[in-house]
């Protein structure tokens, strides 16, 4: 038997892309502006002067293309207090969020306001732009905005080519878990064994495990341990590098059912020629050192050929 | 067109923390097995199955398939989801009967808050070139708002408080609610603030949990359900995003959306607000009633 826990296994999963975002002429300018230390809005179909420029009016989606340079001060309409500044907002100490109208404009734009305290903070406060140290032409190039009885900081406005792009990274932090039924599984694997589980409905046997039979929609429940060899159902040799590759094609991906299951998983097929591998090919899995085995199916390095006779296609047409 | 009638609903225990994964699937099988059992319907005799979900949420490209696999999609199924709430796939559920296309709909939807910064997570749902890239977290633009309300006069902090109050007694009829209990505005009111002028009771605990409805067309409806609660009027709108060029202490989307429902003559609403002036907010939009709770 496999050693039970009842706490599901988690780990830290962090995920981020650098979202690469063409500006379009509208945004483009702003971002420019920006980057030259100056502040474009954009008349709107009322009259009003928008800040930041929309493409489009908000009321009445017309085209809009009348720019309007508008202050680097202005006044808060409205604040809130971050005590506790998450990861990548405008300052990394305590700060408000405000919506500043700066002067020529008629909305609102949002920023961090750097004001040290909630004290120092009041609606119709005036403030001013602190620009960032290297400018590159988008948003970020306001650093944030500063109470006007703080001492300007002198930053130099950058120049080139019109900003035609915009890259964002997002980074996102998770706590991913694995559900029970594969937390079985995988402390399964740090034991070198491998636990499948068969659905009560259809007694179909699965590894890994589910929370819920795809086809029933129930929990697989019995608990069953199955060996580590079993046949090539599908396969398919990989030509093609891609990066985080960490074998030399060719080689082969296959679907591996274990004798006794229902369900096959993909896991590399080695110690052949890539050529040699066929549908049916009995394989046997090839586990690391021992002292290198976690909760995790890299356990087993990849399968290899057992030299025994192929099984008949019949014996797995229905697992295809 | 075709009526639609709600015929039945069920809902996971909204939790602080699941142990489960982010696909939802150990909330949803026991969601879904009591709505069947309620009906007395099976998963075959369901038209239509829809859901919302977001892989922001979850941490995972297309996370909603794995989810797929709580209704045993055995034989094959007809079935939809949308990257939204699941208000917006019951929506799509909706029109689906209402075209004559299917009589039944299963509308579902799941998500675990506490799986990621849930903050943070919010900024992705706001305007990618100029808004995002400074992380504006849900709480402090929730914050923007409130004030915004509060230096017009058009509620208090004290206000705020009774939305939260009065949301927490309301909870104790409902055993699946994170959060009940006796409490009073002022007792609300000592507490500090979390994002001034936002405290922690002004703001939806972050919450993991799930949902599920079914719909039926006319005669359908009648042969599930004594009562089904039929849907007269159903209306989706949105506010521009570009948060600082609007009036932030009204909403005309939902002013636009409940005159098209026909809100007029309403006895009961229920709202959804992940913050208590928003609640105030709306029904002053709406042209509610002060009564809460």
């Amino acid at each position: 038997m496999v050693t039970i826990s009842s706490e599901p296994l988690s780990a830290p999963l962090n995920v981020g892309f650098d979202y690469t975002r063409s500006l379009g002429p509208v945004l483009g300018r702003f971002a420019t502006g920006l980057r030259a230390h100056t502040i474009a809005g954009i008349r709107g179909s009322d009259g009003r002067v928008l800040v930041p420029p929309a493409e489009y009016d908000p009321v009445t989606a017309e085209k809009l293309t009348e720019f309007v340079d508008v202050g680097t001060e202005g006044v808060v309409q409205t604040w809130s207090w971050i005590a506790q500044p998450l990861a990548g907002q405008p300052l990394q100490h305590p700060f408000a969020w405000a919506l500043v109208k700066l002067d020529g404009a008629d909305t609102g734009l949002l920023h961090a306001v750097d004001a040290g305290s909630p004290d120092r903070m009041s609606t119709g406060m005036r403030v001013r732009v602190r620009w960032a140290a290297e400018p590159v032409g988008s948003i970020r190039d306001i650093e944030c905005f500063e109470p006007l009885d703080v001492e300007p900081t002198e930053r130099a406005p950058g120049e080139g080519d019109p900003v035609t792009m915009v890259t964002t990274p997002i980074h996102l932090t998770y706590q991913h878990t694995a559900s029970p039924e594969e937390s079985r599984y995988l402390r399964g694997l740090a034991e070198g064994k491998l636990v499948g589980q068969r659905c009560p409905a259809c007694d179909k046997v699965y590894i890994p495990p589910r929370g819920s039979c795809p086809t029933d929609g129930v929990p697989t429940e019995d608990e069953i341990e199955l060996p580590d060899h079993g046949i090539v159902t599908t396969f398919c040799v990989v030509n093609v590098p891609f990066l985080g590759q960490r074998i030399k094609p060719p080689y082969v991906a296959a679907y591996i059912l274990l004798e006794g299951a229902d369900i096959p998983f993909l896991h590399l097929v080695l110690g052949c020629e890539a050529s040699e591998v066929r549908m049916g090919m009995r394989v046997r899995a090839q586990w690391r050192p021992r002292d290198q085995w976690g909760t995790t199916l890299e356990n087993i390095d990849h399968f290899e050929p057992t030299g025994e006779p192929d099984a008949a296609y019949e014996t797995f047409s229905q697992h295809l | 067109m075709s009526e639609v009638a709600v015929v039945g609903f069920a809902q996971a225990p909204n939790v602080r923390r699941t142990p489960g994964t982010t696909n939802g699937v150990e909330m949803l099988v026991p969601v879904f097995h009591r709505l069947l059992a309620d009906t007395g319907l099976s998963k075959q005799d369901i038209g239509f199955w829809c859901s919302g979900s977001s892989d922001y949420l979850a941490g995972r490209a297309f996370s909603f398939i794995a989810a797929v696999d709580a209704i045993g999609a055995f034989p094959p199924i007809m079935e939809s989801h949308v990257e939204m709430d699941a208000a917006w796939a019951l929506y799509e559920a909706w029109v689906k009967i209402r075209t004559g296309e299917v009589e039944t709909a299963l509308v579902y939807g799941f998500g675990k808050s506490s799986a990621g910064e849930l903050r943070r997570i919010m900024a992705m749902q706001m305007d990618p070139y100029l808004t995002t890239p400074l992380w504006p977290d849900s709480v402090g633009v929730a914050g923007l708002q409130a004030r915004l309300g509060i230096d017009a006069g058009l509620w208090t902090e004290a206000d705020m408080a009774e939305v939260a109050a009065s949301s927490r007694r309301a909870a104790l009829s409902n055993p699946d609610a994170q959060l009940s209990g006796e409490t009073t505005a002022e007792e609300l009111l000592k507490q500090p603030y979390l994002a001034d002028p936002l405290r922690a009771h002004d703001c939806a605990p972050i919450t993991d949990g799930a949902a599920a409805i079914i719909l039926a067309s006319g005669d359908k409806a009648r042969e599930l359900s004594e009562r089904p609660a039929w849907i007269t009027g159903f209306e989706h709108r949105v506010d521009t995003p570009l948060i600082g060029a609007r009036d932030l202490t009204t909403s005309p989307s939902t002013i636009a959306a409940a005159k098209a429902a026909g809100v007029d003559g309403v006895q009961v609403a229920e709202l959804h607000a992940p913050f208590t002036h928003q609640n105030i907010l709306l029904r002053q939009a709406l042209g509610l009633g002060k009564r809460c709770g």
